[in-house]
C-alpha cells in the first residue's frame, strides 16, 4: 500500500477543530486531490504548489491552534455535542421504557388509559437515569459528605485507564493510524508492570516508578511492534492490532499458568498480590478507591497536549497523519513517524494497564484490562482525538461505567444500555449534519468548510436526511 | 494475486534497479530451519495414526499410519529445498512463485500436524472430523469475509462485520423462536444484517463519517443493544424469545457417502450450502459480470467510474446493503446451526477474524474462503489437540491463527493491496 492510498484518518470531516488546523487539513486534502488529479492525467507530475504547501499549511500550529476552552464551547459544534448526548440519552431512555415490564403491563390497556403507559415509561427511564447519576456523580442519600461524593471518586477511578488508553488511541489517530490494539497494549503493559510489582523488593517510590516504567515499556513494545511492521512491510495496522490483541490475551493466560506468574498454591490464572511499595497510594485517603494514577492520567494528558502541539515530533506526527506523501517530500520520515506514534500510543495504553494493576485491581489477572482498550477507541473518537477532548470524554464514559453498575444493582436495568448510549453519542457527534437536521438547526454558514459543503451537497442530491 | 502471477522467471517482473524482496525467502528459510529442528530432529519415535473415515460410514478407508520421525524429516527436507528454490528465484531477480508458497504452506502444515499429534499422549486423530469441524467453524468467517469483499471492493471499509454477524444471530434467534420456523429466522438474520449495513452506508456515504469509525461504533452499538435486550427481554422469558428451532442437516444421498469430502460438501445445513453458493456466485459476479466490473471500478477509481456514468455512491450503497445480507445470513449460523439460542456477545470477535481472512485472502472471494478455512482449521485443531494432550500449551495453539495472520499480512503473501479507493468517501466534483 503506497502512502497516498493510506487515507488520512481524521475523526471528522465537518469541522469541530480550531479553524487554523482545519485549514491545514483542508489544504492537505486539497493537495491530495491535486495529486490524484495529477496521477489521473497520466502525467505523474506533481503540481509545484503541492509539495511546499504542506509544511507551510501545517505550520501555523501556533497560539491559535488550541483555543481557550470557553471559545470552543461557544462555537456551534459544542451545541451539536450537547444535543448528541441528549438525543442518545433519549433514545436509550426509550429503549429502557420499551423493555420495562411495568410499561408492557400498562400498554395492554393503552387505549383506555394511555397516561398509565406514559407514566410507567417515564418512571422506568427516569429511575434508571437517576440511579446512573447517583452512582456516578453525587449520592444525595449519603450520610456524610464523603459518602455523598464517593460516586464521583469512583467515576474518576474508572476514568483513569480510559483516559490513558484513549490518549494512546487519539495520538495514533493524529498520526493517521487506527489503533484498535489498546486492549493488547494495556494487557502487556499490566503484565510487565505487575511482574515488577510482585517480584521486585524495593523501597517505596523507586518500586512504583519501576512499575510505571515497566508498564509503559510493555505497552510501547506491543504498540511499537505494530509501528515497525507497518513501516517496514506496509501491513495494515487495523489487522495487526486486532491480531495482537488476541495474541496478548493468550500470552497473558499462558504466563499466568507458569510458576513465575501464578499465585503459589492457586490453580486459577491469577498472580500474587502486588507489593505495597508498588501500588499507587490512595489520593483521598483509604476510604476511597481513587489513587494517584488519576494524577498520572492528568499529567499524561498535559504531556500529549505538549507533544502534539508544541514539539517537533508532534508536528511531524501530525504531518504524517495529514498527508504522508507531502510529509515525506518535506523531509519527514514517515516510517519513523509510524513507529514513534505507535510506541508512544502503546506506552500510554501501558499506563492504563499500570493504573489497573497497581491502582484499582492490585493483582494481575487476564481480565485486568476489562474492555478499557475497546472503550478507549470510543473515548478518543468522542474526544475528537484532542488531548483535553479525550480527557473529558474519558470522564464522561467513566461516569457511565461507574453509574451503570449502580443502576444495574438498584433498578435492574442492564449495564449494556451504557454501551448503547455511548455508541449513539459517538455516531451522532461524528455526523453533525444529522443532528442539525433532526433539531432543525441552521447549518453554520460563517466558515463554510469543505466538509459542510460536501454534506449539504450529498444531502441535496441524496434526498431528505 | 496480480502481483505475483509470473511463475516463470520473467525479468520484466523486476526491472533493473528495483529492490528485490527478500522477505519471502528469508521467512521460508527460517520456517524450513524450524521444520528441520522441530519436525525432524525433535520428532517423537512413534507412529501417528490419522483416521480417515468413521467406522460407521458406507465406505471405510483404512487408517493412515505414518512414522513420525521419517515423515518429519521428509517434510523438513522438502521444505528446505523449497526455501532454497525461493532464494534462487529472488537472486535471479524474479518473484517467488505463488505455487511454491502454497506447496510450502501445505507441507509445513502436514509436518506440523504429524509432529504435534505424534507428541500427544494419544497419537491418534480423526482427520475426517478435524477437517469437517474446520469447515463448520469457518462458515460464519466465510460469510463475514464475503461481506467484507462486497463492501470493500466497492470502496467502503467494513469493520462492522462483527456487528452484522451478531445482529444476524440475534434476529435469527428471536424471529425463529417467535415464529417457530428456522427459515423465518434465516430471513430475519439477513434483514438484521441489512439494518446494520444501512447505518454503515448512511453514515459513511451520506454523512462522510470515517468508515472505520462507523464500523467500530456500530459493533459497540450492536453489542450493547443485543446485550441489553438479551438481559431485559430474552433471558426473562427464554421459552418465547430464545428457543429457536435448529436448521436440519440435509444430506445429499450417495454424494454424502464419499469419504472425507462427503460430509464437508454434501452434509450441511441450508446455511452451509448457501455458503458454497455465495462464494461461487460472488466470485463469478465480481469478475465476470457488468455489476462486478462496476463494483471494482467504483472501488478502485471512483472518479473514472463516475465519468463513465456509474453512480458511485448508489453503487456503494447497494453493495454495502448486499454485504449486510451475506453477513446477516452468516450470523444465523450461531443461533440456528451451532447452538440453539442467543448468548451475549456470542460472535466473540469472529467478525474481526473474518476481516483478517478478507485481507489474508487479498480481497478475493476464493482467497477469503481459503483464509477463513485456515482459521477454522487452526481453531478446530487447538480444540482437538487440547483433548489429546500435547506438549504445546493450549494458549499457544489458540494464538496460532493470529500469529499466522500477522506473518501473512507482514510478509508471506507480500503486500496485500486494498482496493484503491477503499476507505475514501467519494465526493463528486
Amino acid at each position: 500500500m503506497s502512502p497516498q492510498e493510506n487515507p488520512p484518518v481524521t475523526p471528522d470531516t465537518a469541522g469541530g477543530q480550531p479553524p487554523t488546523r482545519r485549514a491545514a487539513q483542508e489544504a492537505a486534502r486539497e493537495e491530495e486531490r491535486r495529486l490524484e488529479a495529477a496521477a489521473e492525467t497520466g502525467g505523474g507530475q506533481v503540481p509545484p504548489p503541492a509539495v511546499p504547501a504542506s509544511p507551510a499549511a501545517l505550520a501555523p500550529a501556533g497560539p491559535g491552534d488550541e483555543q481557550p476552552l470557553m471559545q470552543r464551547i461557544m462555537t456551534g459544534n459544542a451545541l451539536v455535542a450537547v444535543l448528541a448526548v441528549v438525543l442518545s440519552l433519549i433514545l436509550g431512555g426509550l429503549l429502557i421504557a420499551v423493555t420495562d415490564e411495568d410499561v408492557a403491563r400498562s400498554a395492554s390497556y393503552f387505549f383506555s388509559r394511555p397516561m398509565d403507559t406514559i407514566g410507567a415509561a417515564w418512571s422506568a427511564a427516569s429511575g434508571a437515569y437517576a440511579a446512573l447519576f447517583q452512582g456516578s456523580v453525587f449520592n444525595a442519600g449519603g450520610d456524610s459528605f464523603a459518602r455523598m461524593i464517593y460516586p464521583l471518586t469512583q467515576t474518576l477511578t474508572v476514568a483513569t485507564p480510559l483516559i490513558c488508553a484513549g490518549l494512546g488511541v487519539a495520538l495514533a489517530f493524529r498520526a493517521g493510524l487506527f489503533n484498535i490494539g489498546a486492549q493488547g497494549q494495556i494487557l502487556i503493559g499490566a503484565t510487565l508492570a505487575g511482574w515488577v510489582g510482585f517480584t521486585a523488593n524495593l523501597p517505596f517510590g523507586l518500586h512504583l516508578l519501576l512499575v510505571i516504567l515497566a508498564g509503559m515499556l510493555g505497552g510501547a513494545i506491543w504498540g511499537g511492534l505494530v509501528g515497525v511492521l507497518k513501516a517496514r512491510t506496509g501491513a495494515h495496522e487495523v489487522i495487526l492490532t486486532i491480531m495482537l490483541n488476541y495474541i496478548a490475551i493468550n500470552l497473558v493466560l499462558y504466563l499466568l499458568s507458569t510458576p513465575g506468574f501464578q499465585r503459589p498454591g492457586s490453580t486459577n490464572p491469577i498472580s500474587p498480590q502486588l507489593e505495597a511499595t508498588a501500588l499507587y497510594p490512595p489520593l483521598l485517603g483509604s476510604g476511597f478507591r481513587l489513587h494517584w494514577g488519576f494524577v498520572v492520567a492528568v499529567l499524561a494528558t498535559v504531556f500529549v497536549w505538549w507533544l502534539l502541539n508544541r514539539s517537533t515530533v508532534g508536528f511531524e506526527l501530525r504531518a504524517v497523519g495529514a498527508n504522508a506523501t507531502a510529509a515525506r517530500t518535506a523531509g519527514v520520515s514517515v516510517s519513523r513517524g509510524y513507529i514513534l506514534a505507535m510506541a508512544i500510543a502503546g506506552a500510554l495504553a501501558g499506563l492504563a494497564g499500570v493504573a489497573q494493576v497497581a491502582g484499582t485491581e492490585k493483582v494481575l489477572t487476564s481480565g485486568v484490562a476489562a474492555s478499557f482498550g475497546f472503550d478507549a477507541i470510543t473515548v478518543a473518537l468522542l474526544g475528537r482525538s484532542s488531548p483535553w477532548g479525550t480527557f473529558a470524554a474519558g470522564l464522561l464514559f467513566g461516569a457511565f461505567r461507574a453509574g451503570g453498575v449502580t443502576m444495574q444493582a438498584s433498578t435492574g436495568t442492564s449495564i449494556d444500555i451504557v454501551l448503547v448510549v455511548q455508541s449513539l453519542i459517538v455516531l451522532f457527534i461524528a455526523a453533525p449534519p444529522l443532528v442539525r437536521s433532526l433539531f432543525r438547526l441552521p447549518t453554520p454558514g460563517a466558515i463554510p468548510s469543505a466538509g459542510a459543503r460536501r454534506n449539504r451537497k450529498t444531502a441535496a442530491t441524496g434526498g431528505a436526511a | 494475486m496480480s502481483t505475483v502471477t509470473t511463475a516463470a522467471p520473467d525479468r520484466s517482473a523486476a526491472p533493473a534497479g528495483a529492490v528485490r524482496s527478500w522477505k519471502t525467502p528469508i521467512l521460508l528459510s527460517v520456517l524450513a530451519v524450524v521444520a528441520l529442528l522441530v519436525f525432524g530432529a525433535g520428532a517423537p519415535r512413534n507412529n501417528v495414526t490419522f483416521r480417515l473415515s468413521d467406522p460407521n460410514d458406507a465406505i471405510v478407508l483404512p487408517d493412515l499410519v505414518l512414522p513420525a520421525a521419517a515423515t518429519g524429516w521428509l517434510t523438513a527436507v522438502v521444505l528446505a529445498a523449497l526455501a532454497v528454490l525461493a532464494v534462487l528465484a529472488v537472486r535471479r531477480g524474479s518473484a517467488v512463485p505463488v505455487w511454491l508458497v502454497a506447496v510450502f504452506a501445505v507441507l509445513f502444515l502436514i509436518g506440523f500436524l504429524t509432529w504435534v499429534v505424534g507428541s500427544a499422549n494419544n497419537p491418534n486423530v480423526a482427520l475426517y472430523g478435524l477437517l469437517a469441524g474446520s469447515v463448520t467453524l469457518a462458515v460464519p468467517l466465510i460469510f463475514g469475509s464475503l461481506s467484507g469483499v462486497l463492501s470493500e471492493r466497492s470502496g467502503v471499509v467494513n469493520i462492522a462485520i462483527e456487528g452484522q454477524l451478531l445482529f444476524g444471530a440475534f434476529a435469527a434467534a428471536v424471529a425463529a423462536s417467535v415464529s417457530g420456523s428456522a427459515i423465518v429466522g434465516l430471513f430475519a438474520a439477513a434483514l438484521a444484517g441489512v439494518i446494520v449495513s444501512f447505518l454503515l452506508a448512511v453514515f459513511s456515504i451520506r454523512y462522510i463519517v470515517n468508515q472505520v469509525i462507523v464500523g467500530v461504533v456500530l459493533n459497540v452499538l450492536v453489542s450493547g443493544l443485543t446485550g441489553f435486550l438479551f438481559s431485559s427481554v430474552l433471558s426473562k422469558d427464554a421459552e418465547t424469545w430464545n428457543s429457536p428451532p435448529r436448521l436440519p442437516v440435509l444430506s445429499i444421498p450417495v454424494l454424502s457417502e464419499i469419504p472425507i469430502l462427503g460430509p464437508i460438501l454434501f452434509e450441511q445445513t441450508i446455511v452451509g450450502y448457501l455458503m458454497y453458493i455465495a462464494v461461487a456466485v460472488i466470485y463469478v459476479a465480481l469478475f465476470r459480470s457488468r455489476w462486478g466490473l462496476r463494483t471494482r471500478a467504483v472501488g478502485e477509481h471512483p472518479k473514472a467510474a463516475d465519468t463513465l456514468g456509474v453512480n458511485v455512491n448508489r453503487m456503494r450503497f447497494m453493495n454495502v446493503l448486499l454485504a449486510g445480507v451475506v453477513a446477516g445470513v452468516g450470523g444465523s449460523f450461531f443461533t440456528l446451526v451451532s447452538v440453539s439460542g442467543f448468548g451475549r456477545d456470542m460472535t466473540a470477535g469472529q467478525g474481526y477474524i473474518a476481516l483478517a481472512a478478507l485481507i489474508f485472502g487479498r480481497w478475493n472471494p476464493i482467497g477469503a474462503f481459503f483464509a477463513a478455512l485456515l482459521f477454522g482449521f487452526a481453531t478446530n485443531l487447538s480444540n482437538v489437540l487440547s483433548l489429546l494432550g500435547t506438549p504445546v500449551p493450549d494458549q499457544f495453539l489458540r494464538m496460532l491463527p493470529y500469529v499466522v495472520t500477522v506473518f501473512a499480512v507482514a510478509g508471506l503473501v507480500g503486500r496485500s493491496r486494498a482496493p484503491g479507493a477503499s476507505g475514501i468517501p467519494y465526493v463528486k466534483g
